[in-house]
Parts: structure tokens; sequence; C-alpha cells
């Protein structure tokens, strides 16, 4: 059997990620599916992110399958000098199927290449997390329609951001317009503007976020700007206060207009945004639980038809 | 050819490869590279030797030893104008130059410190994906960095 391991959203074809996307719809309609009642899935956090386990466990439970793993690395033997390929072929013993996440770049990438059953990248370091990026294109998908001729704003930290990183790169097939709004400190970095040149994608860069910025958007994508990222504090200072948004920002907004983030937010959504029809995040969260069944299912070999026909 | 062996620096082979103009400051790269330090033949070496093109440059003489072009293209890192002479009765018979490798295996260390091979016993791998401005990627932690910034394991 080939491997089919996610490692890296940029796997997926156009194609393949509209598959995907269909697939998550169909678990959307009806979570509780015993498609794995025989399956054992393994959740390996090398690094603690209780959010993204608590998905993929729920994602795993919910199509019956029996969940082993461990999330704190210092009840397993890795801070005991095992190596992470001597890990990996000891659970493979065991599971089906392999989530993890690990603090080092590429760990993911390597275990597919020793493991005999499939791995799902939860996050390498500051490297790659597929399904986040699944989980934010079926939001945009589902909220506007399509993924096609979008208006979507990012805003905040665009220098270390990985989830918008791979957001813009898996969007590369659907014509996009970005806007990238950020401090100097945190634009978005060259290599993928030149990305986006390469591409044929239009972006606009700005400093400024205020209500006549954002009034084109189909989507706005807030991410946290963090006072760890900044060399200069004063800069910190300057604009902390500045990628923030407001409720009162929104009136120009198009009535389709929804407002992401990876979450959790710290203060850069204010409170009383929370109420707008346009707040999306906590929905965007939920949709990571339907994204996730079908990347389990999809690595496990199990196709779009087979999940129609199982009710 | 006269003129060459009029002035010979270090000593003719009668068959072997010799491995000319590799820069001075990259001739030790290119000997543990190629694992020269491993190997039985009789190899010369030549260090600091006047060259009218680079200035000072290091040359190797194998005896009786023919690589394959890929370990070869090894060098290209360090020494991409290297000349590369297959001896045979002491006569040059064939001359080859070195090319980049699309993909070093086990070559070079990866700079990132959070790079999964940096810390897992296994080789590491990179992809030339900038010919030109010699840029590398690593196959693993995806980050990309220049050829003259990696260090050769
Ligand atoms: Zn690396």
């Amino acid at each position: 059997m080939a491997n089919r391991s996610l490692v890296a959203i940029e796997e997926y074809s156009k194609e393949k990620i509209l598959y995907m996307l269909e697939m998550a719809k169909e678990f959307e309609k009806c979570p509780n599916r015993k498609i794995l009642d025989s399956k054992i899935v393994a959740t390996l956090f090398f690094e603690p992110s209780t959010r993204t386990r608590l998905s993929f466990e729920t994602a795993a439970n919910r199509l019956g399958a029996k969940v082993i793993g461990f999330t704190d690395p210092k009840v397993t033997s890795s801070t005991k000098g095992e190596s992470l390929k001597d890990t990996i072929m000891m659970v493979s013993n065991y599971a089906d199927v392999i989530v993890m996440r690990h603090y080092l770049e590429g760990a993911a990438r390597y275990a597919s290449e020793i493991a005999p059953v499939p791995i799902v990248n939860a996050g390498d370091g500051a490297n790659q997390h597929p399904s986040q990026t699944m989980l934010d294109l079926y939001s945009i998908y589902k909220t506007q329609g399509t993924l096609e001729n979008l208006n979507i704003y990012m805003v905040g930290d665009l220098k270390y951001g990985r989830t918008v990183h791979s957001l813009l790169m898996a969007m590369r097939h659907f014509n996009p317009t970005f806007h990238f709004v950020a401090p100097d400190e945190l634009k978005m970095p060259d290599e993928y503007k030149l990305y986006c040149r390469k591409n044929g994608i239009r972006y606009e860069e700005h400093r400024d976020f205020n209500e006549d910025v954002i009034a084109d958007a189909d989507i706005i994508y807030m991410t946290r700007v963090q006072r760890e990222r900044f060399t200069d504090l004063m800069e910190y200072e300057k604009v902390k206060n500045v990628y923030i948004l407001h409720e009162q920002m929104l009136h120009k907004t198009k009535e389709t207009m929804k407002i992401l983030h990876p979450l959790p937010r710290v203060n850069e959504i204010a409170y009383d945004v929370d109420n707008s029809p346009k707040a999306y995040y906590f929905q965007q969260a939920k949709n990571g639980l339907y994204a996730r069944q079908a990347i389990i299912c999809d690595v496990l070999g199990i196709t779009l038809d087979e999940v129609r026909n199982n009710k | 050819m006269q003129e060459n062996k009029k002035e010979l620096q270090v000593a003719a082979i009668e068959n072997g490869t010799v491995i000319d103009h590799i820069p001075a400051d990259k001739l030790f790269s290119v000997v543990s590279i190629l694992k020269l330090a491993e190997m039985p033949n009789n190899i010369t070496i030549g260090f600091n030797l006047d060259s009218k093109k680079i200035g000072k440059k290091g040359i190797i003489k194998i005896a009786g030893k023919y690589f394959e072009e890929e370990e070869l293209d090894k060098i290209s890192l360090v020494a991409p104008h290297a000349h590369i002479n297959i001896i045979k009765d002491y006569k040059i018979i064939e001359k080859k130059s070195i090319n980049m490798p699309h993909e070093l295996v086990g070559i070079v260390k990866c700079n990132n410190p959070k790079c999964i091979t940096n810390n897992e016993p296994m080789k590491t791998r990179f992809t030339l994906i900038d010919e030109e401005q010699g840029i590398l990627k690593c196959h693993y932690c995806e980050k990309e960095q220049n050829k003259e910034d990696v260090v050769i394991l």
C-alpha cells in the first residue's frame, strides 16, 4: 500500500482539497459513523497541545475507533533518550494510524518515511500543521459557498504565523486576492510574497487596520500579535493596540464576511465582536472535528463513497 | 602538457583520478566528502599551490581509483569549478566537470537546530531548489539555506 500519510498541506492537489472538503461535509451532516470500529488510532503528543489533541481524539471516537497514546513527554521514554524512530516503530505495532505532534521540525516527515502505518502530522514545530489548514479551508468554503475569487485579509503576526503561511499556499489554486495587514516587524516574509507573484496571486500590504481597509473583505483571518516576537519593545507598545478588531469596525463590511482565528485568542478580537453574526471563530474550531474525521479516514484508505454509504 | 610536466608541483600518477583547481581553503572539505582518509589507495595531496586562475589551490591525486560520477558531484558544494582528470598510463584520457546534484543525502548538516535531523540518528537530505543561487532546501524541516552557509558533515 502506498504511504497515505498527511505531513504537509502542499501534498494536496486542488482536486484533493475539494474532495476532502466534501468528505468533511459528510461528517458534519452526521458525525457519528462507526467506520473505524475495529481500528486503533494513536495520538502521540511529544509536545502538549490540548486543543488539537481533543479535536483529533473526538474525531477518532466519533468514528468508532479506540484511541491510545500519550500527551506528556515526561512520562514516555523520549526523555530517557529513546529515539523518535524507536517510539514510532513500537507504536506502529499497536496502532493503525499515528497522529503526532512534535516540537522538532521535520519529525512527521521522518516518521512517515519509517512507519509501516500512516502518519498524520498534528504540528511539527514551526513547520506544518495541515489539519489546521484543512479546517480553515472548510470554514471558508462553508461560509462563502466557494473557495474561488475571495478577498482574504490576514491580520496581525504574518511573519511567524504558520497558519497564515499554510493557508496562503493552499489557497493558490483558487484565485484569491490577499491583503496583508501587519506592523513592519511582523510583515509577511518576502518568500511568501515571491510565492504569490510566482503563482499569479494578487496581494496588497497595509500597515493601517481600520474599517475602510477591511471593507471589501470576504474573510478576515486574525492572528495573535505576541510581545515576545518583537526585538524592539517600544515598537510593540506602539502597535499592540492597533491590530485589534472591534465591533464598530465591521459596519462597512459585507453581510457575508466572516472572521476567523486559529485560537486561542488573547486580545486581538474584542469581546464585543463575539455577538456579531460575522464572528465565526468558535464554529471554525468545531469544523476542525469534521476536517480531522476526513483526514483520519483518508489516510486509512477510506473513500468518500464509503463514507457516504455508511450512515 | 609539456609545460605542465616541466613545473609539476606534485608527482604524477600512473593510473587514477586527479582533482585539480580546488580552492585551497576547501581542500580538506573535499578530502572529507570523498572519505579519502578511509581509503587504502596511494594519495598525494598538494596544498597552497600557486594557481593562475584561483590564487592558491589544492590538488589531489588518487592512484588506482576511479570515482562514480555521483560521488564526485558531492564536492560541487565546496569546489564547483574543480577539474577532474582521469589518468591512464600517465596520460589524461578523460576530463570531467562537476555537476551540482539535485539531491544531497548525508552530506551537509541542516542549519536549523530544531530540525529533526539534528536530533535523531538519521541522514540529512537536501534538494537543490535554485542552482544559480545555490539554495538548498531541507527535505525534513523545509528550511531553505544557502550552500555557503551549510556545514559539511
Ligand atoms: Zn532541516
